[in-house]
This record gives structure tokens, C-alpha cells and sequence, in this order.
């Protein structure tokens, strides 16, 4: 539930990635990661889900600092990462524990809420992009996950695709109020999905600002709020002069 | 079940043709086509062949008609020594190939899992490797005598590489990335095991299966040759000192149908097995 990053950094063969980072999610708070690529967003993701355990500082989640895989985390990673010998349905239950018919009747429950329901005996190779994207969003909230970390889970998909998924993560999350970490690099989406856009910058990556986007859901994309606030976090990357090219 | 549900699919959402059944008539057709493709060149190339040994282009002596070939399979299976025959040589390739593939199993999946076993055994198999395997031959002959041990041990041996590498291989080459998956959901050493690098090596094991069993089929003929007294490899040393071509030929043909029918199942299995499979489908 609550998640707590003290002076985490990392240090890849003697060439630090990212360090001094420092923030902490209430419960259900959706909190983007948001930087240019390289300023280790991925990295601070993989220290908090625990696949990395060779990080500085200290994570704490529901007060538990030890550097492993909780199983009330989960991840959704940039690819689908789906087993290809299993079909959608044994993909969605591959986490659970239990009953395989309870595992089953859950998993189709979720395979519903993304839209997949009918589809539960196609196995990968025969899914769309999107699909199969939507069966690992599907396996990584089976299992009710405190914590979901998203890496760019949307950048491989095209822009409509993307807009349906993105407003698929809000009704789930709106139901099971998990706390969430959203690594992106595209601003539009940091906006209309979190409540809290941190913004990382620099080699080695260092948080530079931390803005609050109080605005209410649904929130409209491209309203005048959001561009205000978008010209605000492209001046604040310098992505928005093109001198900065050059400097 | 699946098809029908998969054609409620949700608005927006491509249904993959595949899951579409297609009329079962319509089907058996499209699976034979392949055989009758695949059988055009033997069909004529045998009547070429019957033909010319017919109009008396190739010496009996030497290389009788399809024919003749046949009515000798049909000689032996009359007497009975055909079913001894394949028997006894389908037996030997089988021993070898189960005991051949069992010790690949075993070694190849610790030298895959395990660093230190890796770095005790690989070195050692490597070098073994690179000895051609007919070379076991005088010293498992020494060892073990004329009979069946030495004849499965050869089979064994000519089996267990490919397998072996082909594991090796296939667990090395797991993904990261789906171990990942599995690490996520808290899944143990022993649970990434069976749940992903095994299922996810399985591809590799099969190629490395069915190149095994080729070679198993190689060395039968080996050992045979060297000394047997029944036998696929057994009836080609008898036809030749009988100079009969006829019953070379002949059991070459059994070779080739056996060796291809064993081939046949195993590709069935990996097929039925490997599904799943991303392949690329020849237009």
C-alpha cells in the first residue's frame, strides 16, 4: 500500500545511472515517472518491483525495506511478455495460487474487464499488439497487486489503442484503488493519467521537479490546463527551446 | 467450445482466422495434399527406374527393378524373417535412443542450470564431442562382446550429442525477459524451472530429439554391419556376400521407411507440442 523511495540511486559498473531519489506514494495515488530516455526511469521502476536488488538506499513498502519481490507488487512491462505456450486464459491465471477453477473464474473476470472476453483460448501469437498488451495488464492485476509499476506499458501501441488502454488502467484502478508508478516519456499521458508527475533529469538522473495535477477525472485530453501544464514540463526538460539542441 | 466462444469477440478486436473451424471435409483434402506433392518424383522416378532395368539398361546383377525389390520384401514377410528383422533393428535403435536421450536430459539439464556443473562436465563432453563416434566401436566390441549392450551402447552414444547440445542450448537460450515474468510472481528456482525454461527450451530439445533419433538410425546400421546375425544392417552384409542387390536394396528401402515413419512420429509430437509456435507459413 504505502511505498517509500529514500536516497535510492544505482550504479551500473562504476557509472551511476540515477541516485538521491526521494518520494513517497499514498495509497491509490497514481505517480508518473517521467524524464527523457537514459535518466534511469526504468531503473528506479526495476528497484522497486525487487528484479533489481543491487540498488543504494533504502525502498519500503508497507514498511518492509527488504530488497526482494513482494507478492502484493506488480509489473507491466513495456512488451506483453507472454508465455507463448499458453493461451490467454492460462497467461491471465499463470500468477495465481489456488483452485484452478477459482483461479479460472477470476481470471475471466478480468479478461472481461479488458475487453478480451471470448478470446481466452487464442494463444499469443494470434493476438494484435494491443490485445496481447491487454492480456499482461490483465495477468498483472489478477493478482490484485498493491503496487502496480508500469514501464512505458503503452509506448509500443498506436495512439487509439493507447488512448482505450490508458482508460481502461483508470476504470480498473478506479475499482481496486491500487497505488501505482507510471515510467513514461510521453508528457500527454503522464498528465491525463496521474495524480503526481515526478519529473527526473540529468545523467546521473536526479528528480528535478515533482508536480501535483490536482485536476479532476475523466480528465479531457488537450484541454487548456493540460497544455498549460505540458509547456510547463517541456520548459522544464528545455525540450521546448530549440536552442537547447544546441547548448 | 473455444471456437464458438472466440466469435463473441469484443467490438474492435480482430478474431484470428485460425480459430475459425473450417469444414472437416475440406480439411482432410488439404492434408493430403502434401503427401500426394510429395509423391510425384518417387512415383516416377521408380516407373523410370522399372522401365529401364525392364528394357534391360541396368544389369539384374547390379541394380534389379523396383520389382524384383519388391517381391523380395514380400518373400521375406512371407517366411516371417522380415518382422524378425525389423524387429531387432527397430529395438536396438530404440534402446539407444531412450538410453542416449536420458543421459542427455540429465547432464544437459544440470550443465544448462548449473554454473559449477557447466564448468565440471562441459569441457569434458566437448572433447569427447569431437571423437568421431564410430571410433567406440573396437573398445565397446572389447568391452561388452558382439551382442546387443555394445550395439545399444554405440546407438547410445551416436544419440546422446545432439540431444545433449540441442538442451544445452535451449535452457541457455531461455529469455530473460519471461524469467522475469516468472520472478515477478514470486515463482522459486524449482517453479522457474518447470513453469518457463522448460516449456520455453522445449522447441530446441525436440530439433536436438529428432536429429538424435537420425543418427540413432545412422549407427544401427554401424553396428549391424560389424557383426549381427539378424537385422536391418545384418540382411545388407548378407545380401552382399549372397551377392544379391535385391536384398540391399531391399532393406535400404526398409531403412528409409522405418527411419522416416519413426521421424514421422516425432515430428508429430513436436508439432502437436509446439503449437504455440510463431512459424512462418509458406505461401
Amino acid at each position: 500500500m504505502s511505498l517509500e523511495l529514500h536516497n535510492v540511486g544505482r550504479t551500473f559498473k562504476g557509472k551511476t545511472a540515477v541516485q538521491n531519489i526521494s518520494f513517497s506514494a499514498k495509497p491509490g495515488e497514481i505517480i508518473g515517472l517521467l524524464g527523457t530516455s537514459g535518466c534511469g526511469k526504468s531503473t528506479i521502476l526495476r528497484a522497486i518491483s525487487g528484479l533489481d536488488t543491487d540498488y543504494d538506499g533504502d525502498i519500503s513498502i508497507n514498511g518492509n525495506t527488504s530488497k526482494e519481490i513482494h507478492d502484493t507488487t506488480g509489473f507491466i512491462f513495456q512488451e506483453p511478455r507472454l508465455l507463448p505456450w499458453l493461451d490467454v486464459l492460462e497467461n491471465v491465471t499463470f500468477g495465481l495460487k489456488g483452485k484452478k477453477q477459482e483461479k479460472e473464474v477470476l481470471a475471466k473476470e478480468y479478461i472481461e474487464s479488458v475487453g478480451l472476453q471470448g478470446n481466452e483460448h487464442l494463444y499469443p501469437r494470434e493476438l494484435s499488439g494491443g490485445m496481447a498488451q491487454r492480456v499482461a495488464i490483465a495477468r498483472a492485476l489478477v493478482t490484485s497487486p498493491e503496487i502496480l509499476l508500469l514501464d512505458e506499458p503503452f509506448s509500443a501501441l498506436d495512439a487509439f489503442t493507447k488512448m482505450q488502454l490508458q482508460d481502461l488502467l483508470l476504470d480498473v484502478w478506479k475499482t481496486y484503488q491500487s497505488t501505482i508508478v507510471l515510467v513514461t516519456h510521453d508528457i500527454d499521458e503522464a498528465l491525463y493519467l496521474c495524480d503526481r508527475v515526478i519529473i527526473l533529469r540529468g545523467q546521473p538522473g536526479e528528480i528535478d521537479r515533482d508536480i501535483l495535477i490536482e485536476e479532476k477525472r475523466p480528465r479531457a485530453r488537450g484541454s487548456e490546463k493540460m497544455a498549460a501544464l505540458k509547456t510547463e514540463i517541456l520548459e522544464s526538460l528545455d525540450l521546448n527551446k530549440p536552442s537547447s539542441i544546441t547548448s | 467450445m473455444a471456437n464458438q466462444e472466440s466469435s463473441y469477440a469484443a467490438d474492435g478486436v480482430v478474431v484470428p482466422e485460425k480459430s475459425i473451424d473450417r469444414p472437416r471435409a475440406k480439411r482432410n483434402l488439404k492434408g493430403w495434399k502434401p503427401v500426394l506433392l510429395g509423391s510425384i518424383f518417387p512415383i516416377i522416378l521408380i516407373l523410370v527406374w522399372e522401365l529401364l532395368s525392364k528394357m534391360g539398361v541396368f544389369p539384374p546383377y547390379q541394380l534389379p527393378a523396383p520389382s524384383v525389390i519388391f517381391l523380395t520384401i514380400v518373400e521375406l514377410a512371407k517366411d516371417g524373417s522380415l518382422w524378425g528383422h525389423i524387429g531387432v533393428t527397430t529395438y536396438r535403435v530404440f534402446a539407444g535412443f531412450v538410453l542416449g536421450t536420458g543421459v542427455a536430459i540429465v547432464l544437459g539439464s544440470l550443465v544448462g542450470f548449473f554454473k559449477n556443473a557447466e564448468q565440471l562436465f562441459d569441457p569434458m563432453i566437448q572433447a569427447f564431442r569431437s571423437i568421431p563416434s564410430l571410433a567406440w566401436v573396437p573398445l565397446f566390441i572389447l568391452w561388452m562382446g558382439i551382442g546387443e549392450p555394445s550395439k545399444i551402447a554405440m546407438i547410445a552414444v551416436g544419440v546422446f550429442f545432439p540431444v545433449y547440445l540441442n538442451i544445452v542450448s535451449g535452457i541457455l537460450g531461455v529469455d530473460r525477459k519471461i524469467i522475469e515474468v516468472g520472478k515477478m510472481y514470486g515463482l522459486n528456482t524449482f517453479q522457474l524451472i518447470t513453469r518457463i525454461i522448460l516449456p520455453a527450451s522445449m522447441p530446441s530439445f525436440l530439433v536436438g530429439l529428432r536429429s538424435g533419433l537420425g543418427l540413432g538410425w545412422m549407427f544401427v546400421v554401424a553396428a549391424e554391419l560389424m557383426g549381427a546375425s539378424q537385422g536391418l544392417g545384418f540382411l545388407l552384409v548378407y545380401g552382399q556376400n549372397m551377392a544379391q542387390p535385391e536384398t540391399i536394396i531391399a532393406s535400404i528401402v526398409l531403412f528409409a521407411i522405418i527411419g522416416k515413419l519413426s521421424d514421422w512420429i516425432l515430428k508429430a509430437i513436436e508439432t502437436k507440442s509446439l503449437h504455440w509456435q510463431d512459424r512462418l507459413v509458406k505461401s
